[in-house]
């Protein structure tokens, strides 16, 4: 299919969406559950008053206040409504055109959505995730024959490069820098991978952007294997995401059928196909080489890099990884400009990034910010604040590799840099707020039990150590650790962090070694004065 | 029990041939092995010694190494589920609002620990990492439907009530 | 094309090897012991032990000496205080890892662990013991598989998936609980893929497996020369 075929059937599309003089959007992603009923609610009361002419009701992906969820959107008027049901349904149709519903209205003003700056969300909740043609109507796939029809494959490259992307995925390597790595690199086949193995418990951003806007993946994956000279393609998903993988699965086959995947695409030479591989459960999966491991059919366990999948990846070959923020931030890049991105956020850390809170805060959900925006302005502002008149503590990032933020450090800038700097780090954009009601020894004990079962159990330091770690954050938990339990603990979090194989052993002391830098008080307060003869006890 | 490689499916058994035709897109090659036990695993519940054997002489895998895969990941099961299946996420935000207690009740009320199922076969407790509705927190998953932002009283009553056990 | 020679310096002595050639080899071929477990000369290497772990000039990380490939001026070092204290720490995790007790062993007085626990001067553990609760499997009419005295090298797994093209064996489960499997979690001497050719017995570095009917002490292993049987099995198969 041509450009002009398909700016055709968008237009052709759009025409028939303006025909509509009022839409309805209803989240439909997992984390508004009984959106279903909702739809059908909706459609039955647009029927009862014979509307349907001049109404649409449709799906839509994650609005992201998932904390006010159902959510449902009325276009044209931008009128959004919180915790809807079924049985709103009438009330919201009746007031078409008219008056809003006032008990369900959400403030326009509201600084969850004011305060943000959507790039990646730009098209989440505002059309339907299972619509190629919603998509081309909202200008998908516009970056993609941009790309085909104008840039040479070092012409991408180039400006990827120049827009400063870093990797959404956890540790920030420069995206450019890896696309020229595995386009420079000889071979005859290369492959591209999108890592969608979100394995951090408390992040959910990769889920909520396959549900929402599959096509904006893809896109971005289509242009990056144009980029660097792939052919064949793996979307490696967690199984514990059913949704998502089933709207993926639909616009691959929508995307071939339109003839923006498979052979020729889009009447040029280029060629690529995709798969999907489903996850079947190991957090470790989302490390690159053992992602290509589990890709492989294997047990996901890493290899000692390098050499670095961008020269022997998948079946030895060059392989590119990024993960699915990461792709979803290319379309973008390409239609606006590299410069207009690294306008975007702080020196090093270019762009926006999504977040998702969760956790001790009013307004959990799924937030996109410039990045170097505070902590503070994340959580208070556009967060709501504590509930229940409870106090901020920590912040934790980066879940299990991370570290816990305290308080004090509310009006640091968000980057790469800064919160590496305080011990944690960005990870895939998980911000779990804690309040004054937890115990942080219970929270780390928690992710160190998550590493223990998680570690692939190749390499000694993280196998055992991660395991005699947990066993002496129980003693602390249990108000029965001594001197000689923390003297051990420091040194075998010193010895996970630096003999560990991969990024998971490597990052499983985080959270300890980040609270005992910021909360020791609170490991002290729970030892026992030493046995008299100075010996650990088992 | 010895595995006996050459035992064969029932051959109008038509779970076998969705599973076989998975194998097939993928050319049997042993990169397929994941992707057949998800669907031996879809098909059947659970994956037996049997399941497995076959699945290895197909795709001419060593059975050790199938072994090994099917035990790495947390997803696929060696025993058959019971009747219901109650999952409780264990993901870092329902851990904070209280999913750790909701664990220790089903150990206390109903016997089980994560990964059990009850002697008669009625209810199998697992855990999942995380499903990614941490807006919801607590959640758990009575049979997969998913239920979130419920107080410990409102679970344990819709738990009770769903397995007709209401006081 | 021939393989270009690379020089560098281990130890403060300048060496050189072939570019193809490991920081482990090189050291080896200049006389320089670097500790090592899950190693074996003929086996792929896999890095998981982390013994052999040295310091590289300019590098702020550690490296597995067994799969960093030398370069041309690299400075290592293998010996330092805290080379030394993470190499105690790790034996030390392998013993508190499962039930070692060496003066029961078959094994006693011919195992690689207790010579790493020796050469490291380790002379108590002080990790509090797990204590696992593992099975011995004696099924096999020759030799016996006793998991508490294993330390997961996967050198057996390796020599018979490898060398003999069996791969009876395998890795069970994930993490602290990973043990070698048989099969489908078979009884060893009911696999239907065991050749019984020994070899996982020989080449494993304490007495987790060993032949049938060895008293204390009584296991001395016989190495197979892998590297010659690779060298061979590729020369006859022409």
């Amino acid at each position: 299919m041509h450009r002009e075929e398909l700016a055709a059937r968008a237009a052709e599309h759009q025409r028939r969406l303006d025909g509509f003089a009022h839409h309805i959007l209803v989240c439909a992603g997992l984390g508004c559950p009984d959106n279903e009923a909702i739809i059908a609610a909706l459609r039955r009361a647009v029927a009862e008053r014979q509307m349907e002419n001049r109404v649409l009701v449709r799906k839509a992906g994650c609005m992201g206040l998932c904390a006010l969820g159902p959510i449902v959107l009325i276009q044209p008027g931008e009128i959004a409504y919180q915790t809807v049901r079924p049985d709103d349904a009438a009330a919201i149709v009746a007031s078409l055109g008219q008056e809003p519903v006032q008990r369900l209205l959400l403030p326009p003003d509201l600084p969850f959505f004011a305060r943000q700056h959507k790039n990646v969300l730009a098209l989440s909740g505002r059309i339907d995730p299972e619509s190629i043609d919603d998509y081309l109507a909202a200008g998908g796939y516009g970056a993609l024959l941009t790309v085909l029809t104008g840039m040479r494959p070092v012409d991408v490259v180039r400006s990827i490069q120049e827009s400063g992307l870093r990797g959404r995925g956890g540790a920030g390597y420069p995206t450019g820098l890896k696309w020229a790595t595995v386009a420079k690199a000889t071979g005859d086949r290369k492959y591209l991978i999108c890592n969608g193995d979100e394995g951090d418990p408390g992040a959910f951003m990769d889920r909520s952007i396959l549900e929402s806007t599959p096509h904006a993946v893809l896109e971005g994956m289509i242009i990056a294997a144009y980029a660097v000279g792939a052919s064949q393609g793996y979307i490696y998903v967690r199984a514990e995401y059913p949704l998502a993988v089933k709207r993926l699965r639909l616009a691959i086959r929508e995307a071939e059928r339109s003839n923006l995947l498979g052979r020729a695409i889009c009447g040029s030479g280029f060629d690529l196909t995709l798969q999907i591989r489903l996850g079947a459960g190991a957090f470790v999966c989302g490390e690159e080489t053992a992602l290509i491991e589990s890709v492989e059919g294997r047990r996901g366990i890493p290899r000692p890099r390098p050499p670095y999948p961008a020269e022997k990846g998948l079946w030895g070959c060059p392989t590119l990884i990024n993960n699915v923020e990461t792709y979803a931030n290319i379309p973008p890049i390409v239609r606006n400009g590299a410069a207009w991105f690294a306008a975007l956020g702080t020196d090093r850390s270019k762009g926006t990034k999504v977040f998702a809170l969760t956790g001790k805060i009013r307004h959990t959900g799924l937030v996109e910010v410039p990045m170097g925006i505070s902590l503070r302005e994340i959580i208070f502002d556009i967060g709501g604040g504590i509930p229940d008149g409870h106090a901020l503590k920590a912040v934790q990032t980066g879940g299990p590799s991370g570290g816990c933020i305290p308080a004090d450090f509310l009006d640091t800038p968000v980057s790469y840099e800064s919160l590496h700097e305080l011990g944690s780090i960005m990870g895939s954009g998980g911000m779990i707020v804690i309040d004054e009601t937890s115990s942080m020894i219970d929270v780390v004990r928690y992710f160190m039990e998550f590493c223990m079962e998680e570690s692939c159990g190749k390499c000694v330091p993280c196998r055992a150590g991660t395991a005699q770690i947990h066993r002496l954050l129980t003693r602390f938990q249990e108000r029965r650790a001594t001197a000689a339990d923390l003297a051990m603990l420091e040194s075998l979090c010193d010895l996970v962090k630096h003999a560990s194989l991969c990024g998971l052993g490597q990052s499983a002391p985080n959270p300890v070694l980040s609270t005992l830098r910021y909360f020791r008080q609170e490991y002290l307060d729970r030892m026992v004065p030493a046995e008299p003869d100075g010996e650990v006890q088992p | 029990m010895p595995v006996n490689e050459s035992t064969a499916p029932p051959a109008d058994d038509t779970r076998w041939q969705l599973i076989d035709r998975v194998m097939q897109r993928l050319d049997r090659r042993p990169d397929a092995l994941i992707e057949t036990l998800h669907a031996a695993q879809d098909a059947f519940g659970y994956l037996d010694s049997t399941t497995l054997a076959h699945i290895a002489s197909r795709l001419r895998l060593p059975p050790a190494k199938v072994f090994g895969v099917v035990t790495f990941y947390n997803h696929f099961r060696l025993k058959p589920k019971g009747e219901h299946t109650l999952a409780v996420c264990t993901g870092t935000a329902c851990h904070l609002k209280g999913n750790d207690k909701m664990l220790a009740w089903l150990r206390d009320r109903y016997h089980l620990a994560p990964g059990d199922t009850s002697p008669d076969n009625r209810l199998s407790l697992v855990e999942v990492r995380c499903v990614g509705a941490c807006a919801l927190a607590p959640v758990f998953l009575p049979d997969g439907a998913l239920v979130g932002k419920k107080s410990f009283g409102e679970a344990t009553a819709i738990i009770e009530e769903w397995l007709g056990d209401a006081p | 094309m021939t393989t270009p020679i690379l020089t560098l310096t281990i130890d403060g002595r300048p060496v050189s090897g072939l570019a193809t050639e490991t920081v482990l080899q090189v050291a080896g071929e200049n006389g320089i012991a670097i500790p090592t477990l899950c190693f074996l000369d003929g086996l792929s290497a896999t890095g998981a032990c982390r013994l052999c772990m040295v310091e590289i000039e300019g590098s702020a990380k550690l490296h597995p000496a067994c799969v960093t490939p030398i370069q041309e001026g690299m400075v290592v070092t293998t010996q330092s205080e805290r080379l030394r204290s993470y190499r105690r720490a790790i034996v030390q995790l392998l013993f508190a890892e499962r039930n070692h007790v060496c003066a029961v062993c078959v094994s006693n007085g011919h195992c690689e662990l207790q010579d790493l626990a020796r050469e490291l001067g380790i002379d108590h553990i002080d990790f509090p013991g797990r204590y696992p609760a593992l099975a011995v499997d004696a099924s096999h009419s020759r030799f016996v598989l006793d998991h508490n005295r294993c330390v997961l090298c996967t050198r057996c797994v390796r020599v018979c998936a490898e060398i003999e093209g069996a791969h009876t064996w395998d890795v069970k489960n994930r993490g602290i609980r990973s043990q070698i499997v048989a099969d489908l979690d078979t009884p060893w001497g009911t696999s239907t893929t065991c050749t019984g050719c020994g070899k996982c017995v020989h080449v494993c570095p304490t007495g987790a497996l060993s032949e049938k009917g060895r008293s204390v002490a009584e296991m001395q292993k016989k190495r197979p020369a892998l590297p010659y049987l690779v060298a061979n099995r590729a020369e006859e198969r022409r």
